[in-house]
């Protein structure tokens, strides 16, 4: 089956000079700016002599604040990335009329709709859901890091060398032209024999590595690592959540793994799995894939949820409404998230017995969603609420979401999905869940727990004009989507002939636009709060008068997080404590034990990198070499006995101590 | 749970859920684990029960007690070990590996029933 292009080097595989996509303007432009760009930001770390801080103080850190940190940089950095794919496309769109062929050409167009959706959940979502739990669940349960400091910095690299793969299939060869989920048999060797399947499999295989890993650092960190006190029903639901979403990560993940490995079998050596030939079954991948898919979807969402129900309990002055029925709704989803994937393929042609199970099963979610609504709207009922971005942020959310959950379950009907499947109003559904779901709640988290990282407030002005125009933004780029999905316009198509059709999407191309002057709005919005950091500093380390433990201790929180681990009382332990006048400890502190920072977590993610390249390009001798480097670097680590120190006792009063005149200064 | 976490921990607090094997138990799970590979070898080299089918399932059946011996001698697996923990990941997995495997046998019947078409079927007899 593999038949495999001629021109092979035994040097360079099948990369050649033709792999520089030199006949394509736009990804010449693009090259050229992305080129001056990262040649500037080089000189300036150089010139600023910031190389060595960054390594000792950043690449090789094992604190999860800071490995947190770096995982939301790569997500809003890969959020540029994945925004400019989808104004390309919503410019085509719009374009594409009358006979036009827009500017992109089917070869060009294709790469971007699919890398627009690899990219925005893998490496938009994905680092930014797990930089938010690897940054807050530790402080949350009164740690002083998770159980794993060390496969913690490796994982975060895993998820970075796969963004730096599909970031290279942008100039070097090509990305898939499959969609986000490379079904076959389109994706197997017979119809894509170009590099860009084998860039998404191994992508998904190096990032997969770091985000299953992270999974099982932080469902044992939760289990094992709580504060004295902290029984499960008295955890922050944000940990809750965070518990649920790993548990799925182990859980689900593994199946991804498996079946992109079968894919890359069926490419690589020939086996037939899932060819249409000597029994293989297409539809077995479409199955398996989404096994892993539909879970992945909760994964995404349940910390969201998390985040959304801290906000609306901090921001209304009140304890949150029904925490133990939140608690039961998270983890119902959890299990019923395994009992519904079939919906993503009723017209597959299972059955009326096969779909309507499935169809029902994905109805049931609804309830213990919709109960989850109920519990914000009752926490807010009667609270004292205080409209800062967070919660606007968490008020916008629940009225999208609902809007989004709704077509959720018209299309869980399956005689509606009939008509509605791979149609623009699938699209409009999905994002409207993960944009005003997801992201709304991921953009709360990074204003609510931003003070804590850095000691700083947001600047609420920016942040309001990013959040209007992403809202209204969304409205404009989504709800005629909806339209022309009511009407029949299927998804993924790149010229039109109905004329008729074209003012929606103009009017969807508008909603893009705003929605990017939401996202400069953002960037304006870091750019002026680091500047005006004086005016808005918060000294107290609690600026919101928070609930939780990470508000008890400093901001930015030192590295070991708390001199003395917290004891816990209550479900809002940091409320609790200070409704009991909670008198700070101001001495008998002690030297505290902390994991060492290695590099050996780069090494061995930018070998998985080069490994993963080297197999795109058929570099057979490259990828020898680095498998072996992998295994030489992993063994001499585990030889590796110098893990841990202690932070000396003067540092930790030294540390202490400013707090202490902070706070007084300020009283 | 080894250097990494106790460092983290500050103080070294070895935890003690685990339950370490005598000499006793860890024959007595080679013992079976020979005997249970050893059974279905047999089987198939003498074809014993006649039918291939019985034979397969046979050695599935036996190889379900081979994972829960594996999981009672070598793994330690007993239903308060991790105060629980350990019990309570093995019930999930199990109820996800029931889900995944029978909706797949399912729904891929299903699929095959309703969309092969009916003279492939017979070509293929």
């Amino acid at each position: 089956m593999s038949d495999h292009p001629a021109t092979q080097s035994l040097l360079f595989g099948r990369l050649t000079l033709d792999a520089l996509p030199l006949h394509e303007p736009i990804l010449v432009a693009t090259f050229a700016v992305v080129a001056l760009g990262g040649i500037a930001l080089l000189a300036l770390l150089t010139r600023y002599r910031l190389w060595g801080y960054l390594w000792t103080e950043w690449f090789t850190s094992v604190d999860h604040k800071r490995i947190g940190i770096m995982y939301m940089v790569l997500g809003l950095v890969m959020l540029l990335r994945g925004f400019a794919d989808a104004i390309m496309m919503r410019l085509q769109q719009a374009m594409a009329f009358g006979g036009s062929e827009g500017y992109l050409n089917a070869h060009h167009y294709d790469q971007i709709f699919t890398a627009h959706g690899v990219i925005m959940i893998f490496f938009v979502a994905m680092p930014l859901v797990t930089g938010l739990m690897n940054y807050v669940v530790p402080l949350q349960i009164g740690a002083r890091d998770v159980s794993f400091p060390f496969l913690n910095n490796f994982s975060f690299w895993m998820t970075a060398g796969g963004a730096a793969v599909v970031m290279m299939s942008l100039f070097v060869g090509e990305f898939a032209r499959t969609g986000w989920l490379a079904y076959p048999p389109l994706s197997g060797i017979a119809y894509s024999p170009d590099p860009g399947v084998d860039y998404y499999i191994w992508a998904l295989q190096v990032a997969g590595v770091g985000t299953l890993l992270s999974g099982v650092n932080l469902v044992c960190t939760i289990v094992k690592m709580r504060a004295p006190g902290m029984a499960m029903m008295k955890m922050p639901i944000f940990t809750w959540t965070a518990l649920c979403t790993n548990v799925l990560i182990v859980a689900a993940f593994p199946v991804l793994t498996a079946v992109l490995a079968l894919l890359s079998l069926d490419r690589y050596l020939g086996t037939n799995f899932f060819t249409n030939d000597f029994g293989g079954n297409p539809m077995m991948y479409v199955n398996l894939i989404w096994i892993w898919g539909h879970p992945e979807v909760y994964i995404l969402i349940l910390p969201a949820f998390g985040i959304f129900s801290e906000v609306a309990s901090t921001f209304s002055g009140k304890r949150l409404f029904g925490y133990s029925s939140m608690v039961y709704a998270t983890v119902v989803i959890t299990i019923l998230s395994y009992l519904v994937w079939l919906h993503h393929f009723f017209t597959m042609g299972s059955g009326a017995s096969v779909n309507s199970f499935f169809g029902i099963t994905t109805m049931i979610i609804s309830i213990p969603t919709g109960a989850k609504i109920f519990n914000w709207l009752f926490t807010m009922y009667r609270g004292r609420i205080r409209f800062e971005l967070p919660m606007m942020w968490t008020v916008a959310f629940m009225l999208i979401f609902v809007i989004g959950g709704m077509t959720g379950v018209l299309l869980a009907v399956p005689p509606a999905d009939f008509v509605l499947h791979n149609s623009l109003f699938l699209v409009a559904h999905f994002h409207n869940v993960i944009i005003g779901g997801v992201l709304f709640g991921l953009f709360a988290g990074l204003n609510y727990w931003f003070p804590k990282a850095f000691g700083f407030r947001l600047d609420p002005f920016w942040g309001k004009m990013s959040f209007w125009f992403w809202v209204l933004g969304f409205f404009f780029a989504f709800m005629p989507l909806y339209v022309l999905g009511l009407m029949g316009v299927t998804r993924r198509l790149r010229v039109f002939d109905d004329p008729s059709l074209q003012i929606w999407f103009v009017i969807a191309g508008f909603g893009a636009v705003l929605i990017l002057l939401g996202i400069v709005a953002m960037l304006v919005q870091i750019f002026v709060s680091i500047r005006r950091r004086e005016a808005l500093r918060d000294p107290t380390g609690d600026p919101w008068d928070g609930r939780t433990l990470e508000w008890a201790t400093a901001s930015p929180p030192p590295a070991y997080n708390f001199a003395f681990t917290p004891v816990v009382h209550d479900g809002d332990a940091w409320w609790d404590m200070k409704r009991r006048g909670y008198q700070r400890p101001t001495e008998g502190f002690r030297p505290i034990h902390m994991p060492r920072n290695t590099g050996a977590g780069v090494v061995l993610a930018g070998l998985s990198t080069v490994l993963a390249v080297a197999l795109v390009w058929y570099i057979w001798w490259l990828a020898a070499l680095c498998f072996a480097g992998l295994i030489a670097t992993a063994i001499i680590h585990s030889f590796n006995y110098h893990r841990d120190f202690h932070i000396p006792v003067d540092e930790v009063v030294a540390a202490e101590d400013a707090r202490t005149r902070l706070l007084a200064a300020r009283s | 749970m080894s250097t990494d976490a106790q460092a983290a921990h500050g103080a070294a607090a070895h935890d003690d859920g685990h339950t370490h094997g005598t000499r006793r138990s860890y024959l007595i799970g080679f013992g079976l684990s020979v005997v249970l590979t050893a059974i279905p070898f047999w089987l198939v080299m003498t074809g014993a029960l006649g039918s291939q089918q019985a034979t397969a399932l046979t050695i599935m059946g036996f190889a379900v007690v081979q994972i829960v011996v594996h999981m009672i001698y070598f793994l330690h697996m007993t239903s308060r070990s991790e105060g629980g923990w350990s019990m309570l990941a093995l019930i999930f997995t199990l109820i996800l590996v029931l889900i995944t495997l029978t909706g797949s046998l399912w729904v891929m019947y299903h699929l095959n029933t309703n969309m092969m078409p009916p003279h492939d079927m017979s070509g293929m007899r």
